[in-house]
């Protein structure tokens, strides 16, 4: 029992990353219709911008954190400049190929030995592990420091959206783009203001992963980038609260098969249960079915 | 035997009610107009016959058929086509493409047949393209016929969803406001042809309109709707003058 | 109504295949040559698949590399049990790996057809993972499988001509198909769902063929690939090398046939060639030109470089031919 609650923890430090990421995602498909493949590499970016800041300017974490948030806004902001807007009249299929497209390239850019390099690095980690037990199950202060960041994050979102002229003009824009510019909401700063915001989390939530997993290579985006995606679609694309449940649904059964099921099986059995979901719920656990008119 | 029966039929949606016990005869060879007030559900009852939604109650039948358990394809196939209030033309086709689609049907060769493009396939093609080529004379869009779909003028559009719909050979056409956006003098050359294409095809006919001229000038009969029900039946002349007809357009003051 | 018939355009096919092998066999053109010429016909035939279920039926797979793996391994392993030889029965087993690509495809999308484009995309996209997780242990079962130590051993079955004379075939098989009234609602699917259903056109039926037709043809490519490169491991079939069919059938625009092919010999050949060219010293940057370039042609040609349109003798040349 201990064990399995031990998993449970293990899977919730693993959700609430995948969440810090799965709202980029989420908040992007919401305002745009874009599945943005890069938002993987973006989250790669803010470890590695949160690694230089700790190893070469010994700024402590929270800092590094900041300013690799800081950073990879900026980067997020200026994807969608170059790449995005210019095809938002375009067929879809368009930005999404451009997507993966800047996907691969940063990507390999990084890998560059002259930028990141393509081996191996090591996150450091700016403080002294501590790890207690508690009925018979671990606890250390970095699952402490994950929790309270992520919740603090999370909570500075729902904020944000609903609470705030911005976050108002957010959700005008994802519902109908055109009647919000009539309204007078300028849709270019809302939407690239939705892309830092993304990137912003995506970033924070790679310094968290970077602390918990201290292996951190240019290609690292891939897969926490394509569960994270998969937990915004689990929870409905486009719903901010169902990207939450779906990264904590994905990081707990994550954990679950790692350890009672086999390791190997782990990426199959996150998968299978997203499709099985699919099937019942085509739109997703919150997803409304947005009805075409006939 | 009545060609479509409804009865009963129902619709809600999570709660909203769009089409409420409505009940309906429609027999062989009629032109019969559905009217009212806009979001009346008179779209809903489409979509309805035409097995795009599951009514919530009811019943619908189609010469003895029911409906109910037929897909939207299916019920095509017995013999009812139709045409969208917004219009939904294949647009990246031609408009010889869009009418040789609804032929499909009554196609007659297999896949295999096609890929090997053996003689049955290479006559069913030509005969089922020399029909379309006819269904657009007879719309007055022959020259067109290699032009994409979404680059013709409105009214063409109209006529060729019109024409598109002819082509699967129906006993019912359902028309959802086929005069809509069009000038007067389209308006009177729509006339013409809809009578004309319902004597030339031997067609039933239910219309849903909001130019009352069509309304008056073609329908033997009309069925009003407001808030998802009936409120009134009867020939042209009658809902005229009917003050619940009135009242439902205009309005409880000016009654 | 004179047509001139499809048959009369294998001929400058059949001159250029003479030509191509004449190259080969007085070695103006070397083994690696070759054998990247033969791997973009194969990645043609493969994105032609795509195209069918994408390009024409607007259906959003991210899970081609799945069946291409599939195709992949079951001809392999057919052809390393059975210790084939002769190209008769190679081809034999080609087909066999296909159909079983395609008999998965059939289960596989009964039920996951039927959601949305992008949810769509997702479930075959959760699927690849599935198939590359399964390929990865399925050694445990079937120990020839290698698992994730890779297959190795495969005899060296594909020649040029097999791989020339499939391409011709698939070329030829989807221009009839499409040009006819199952092709046409095919595409009509991709138009407007709604309006093909009213028009009589059984769309989960035609959702459902152009499915299993595109991950056969991607079955078909697989084995044929297996056969060229003669080691298999997992890593070659993950998501990832979904993007590639992807990529080249929005390339090439969507629904255009020459375009598929266009783009997938032009990108095969892009990828090589600037293995070739780049010096050793900025070789990694191949990869990062790659992604630049696509996003360049992405931004300046969205419809695509063919955008819809086809060769002449792809085309219909009469209407009413069909």
């Amino acid at each position: 029992m201990a064990y399995f609650l031990q998993q449970l923890l293990n899977g919730l430090q693993l959700g609430f990353v995948y969440a810090l990421i799965a709202l980029g995602y989420t908040m992007v498909y919401g305002i745009v219709r874009l599945i943005n493949f890069a938002h993987g590499d973006v989250f790669m970016v803010g470890v590695f911008l949160a690694y230089y800041g700790i190893s070469y300017f010994q700024l402590p974490l929270a800092v590094a954190m900041i300013i690799s948030m800081g950073g990879c806004a900026l980067l997020g902001i200026t994807i969608e400049r170059i790449a995005y807007r210019p095809l938002r009249r375009a067929p879809r299929i368009a930005a999404l190929i451009t997507a993966i497209g800047v996907s691969l390239f940063l990507e390999y850019f990084c890998s560059l030995k002259f930028v990141f390099g393509p081996n191996y690095l090591s996150f450091p980690r700016p403080f002294e592990v501590v790890t207690w037990e508690w009925a018979g199950i671990n606890f250390s202060n970095i699952q402490i420091i994950i929790f309270l960041v992520a919740i603090f994050l999370l909570v500075l979102l729902q904020y944000i959206v609903h609470y705030t002229k911005m976050g108002k003009a957010m959700r005008a824009v994802s519902y109908d783009q055109d009647t919000a510019r009539l309204m007078g909401i300028n849709v270019d700063s809302t939407i690239s203001f939705t892309f830092g915001l993304g990137s912003a989390l995506a970033a924070a939530g790679g310094v968290l992963y970077g602390i918990a997993y201290p292996q951190i290579n240019p290609f690292m985006g891939i897969m926490p980038g394509l569960k994270a995606f998969v937990a915004a679609v689990l929870g409905g694309i486009g719903i901010i609260p169902g990207a939450m449940m779906g990264a904590l649904i994905m990081g707990v059964a994550e954990a679950l098969t790692s350890a009672f099921i086999s390791s190997t099986l782990r990426d199959g059995v996150a998968f299978g249960i997203l499709i099985l979901v699919l099937l019942v719920k085509p739109t997703g656990i919150l997803g409304r079915r947005t009805g075409e008119k006939i | 035997m009545a060609l479509l029966e409804i009865q009963g039929l129902c619709k809600y949606f999570d709660g909203l009610k769009a089409v409420s016990n409505f009940s309906f005869l429609l027999n062989q060879g009629e032109l019969a107009g559905l009217i009212g007030p806009n979001g009346a559900g008179k779209t809903t009852v489409f979509n309805l016959i035409t097995g795009l939604y599951e009514p919530s109650a009811g019943a619908i039948r189609f010469h003895g058929e029911d409906l109910l358990q037929l897909k939207a394809y299916q019920i095509t196939q017995c013999g009812i086509a139709r045409t969208f209030q917004n219009i939904r033309l294949f647009n990246d086709l031609s408009v010889l493409d869009n009418v040789r689609i609804a032929f499909h049907g009554h196609v007659t060769y297999g896949m295999v047949g096609a890929t090997l493009r053996s003689p049955s396939f290479l006559k069913r093609e030509r005969e089922l393209t020399e029909k379309a080529r006819e269904l657009l004379k007879i719309f007055n869009l022959p020259n067109r016929q290699d032009e994409v779909a979404k680059g013709l003028p409105y009214g063409e559009q109209r006529r060729l969803e019109v024409a598109r719909a002819l082509a699967a050979n129906p006993k019912l056409l359902l028309l959802d406001e086929p005069a809509a956006g069009m000038n007067p003098s389209e308006v009177r050359q729509l006339m013409e042809l809809i009578s004309w294409v319902k004597a030339q095809f031997n067609l039933t006919i239910l219309l849903i309109e909001h130019q009352m001229p069509v309304v008056m000038g073609c329908c033997e009969r009309v069925t009003v709707m407001d808030f998802g029900e009936i409120i009134a039946e009867g020939t042209p002349k009658e809902i005229q003058n009917d003050p619940r007809v009135i009242e439902a357009y205009l309005g409880k003051e000016i009654v | 109504m004179k047509n001139r018939p499809w048959v009369l355009y294998l001929f400058p096919a059949f001159l250029l295949y003479l030509a191509i092998q004449g190259l080969i066999r007085y070695e103006v053109i070397n083994p690696y040559w070759q054998q990247v010429a033969e791997y973009s016909l194969i990645v043609s035939i493969s994105s032609l698949g795509l195209n069918i279920i994408y390009g024409y039926t607007g259906q959003f797979s991210l899970g081609h590399a799945a069946f291409f793996g599939i195709g992949a391994y079951s001809s392999a392993l057919l052809i390393k049990a059975l210790e084939i030889e002769g190209p008769v029965i190679f081809i034999l087993c080609l087909f066999a790996g296909a159909i079983l690509a395609g008999l998965v495809a059939f289960l596989v999308g009964l039920p996951i057809l039927r959601l949305r484009s992008d949810y769509l995309g997702i479930a075959t996209l959760g699927f690849g993972i599935m198939v590359k997780v399964a390929l990865d242990n399925l050694d445990r079962l079937i120990p020839m499988m290698g698992g994730s130590r890779g297959m190795s051993g495969i005899p060296k079955l594909t020649t040029f001509t097999i791989t020339y004379l499939f391409t011709i075939l698939a070329i030829v098989v989807l221009r009839n198909f499409i040009y006819s009234s199952h092709g046409r609602a095919c595409i009509s699917i991709r138009e407007d769902e709604i309006a093909a259903q009213t028009m009589g056109i059984n769309t989960t039926k035609y959702k459902t063929i152009a499915f299993v037709m595109g991950c056969f043809y991607a079955g078909l490519a697989g084995g044929l690939y297996a056969h060229l490169y003669v080691f298999l491991h997992p890593s070659n079939f993950d998501f990832l090398k979904s993007f590639d069919p992807l990529l080249i059938v929005v390339l090439g625009g969507l629904g255009s046939m020459s375009g598929t092919i266009m783009a997938a010999i032009g990108w095969t050949f892009l990828l090589e060639g600037l293995r070739v060219i780049l010096p050793p010293q900025i070789l990694d940057w191949r990869m990062v030109i790659v992604p630049v370039l696509l996003i360049i042609v992405m931004l300046l040609r969205p419809q695509g470089l063919f955008g819809g349109s086809e060769f002449a003798f792809l085309k219909s040349k009469r209407v009413s031919e069909g």
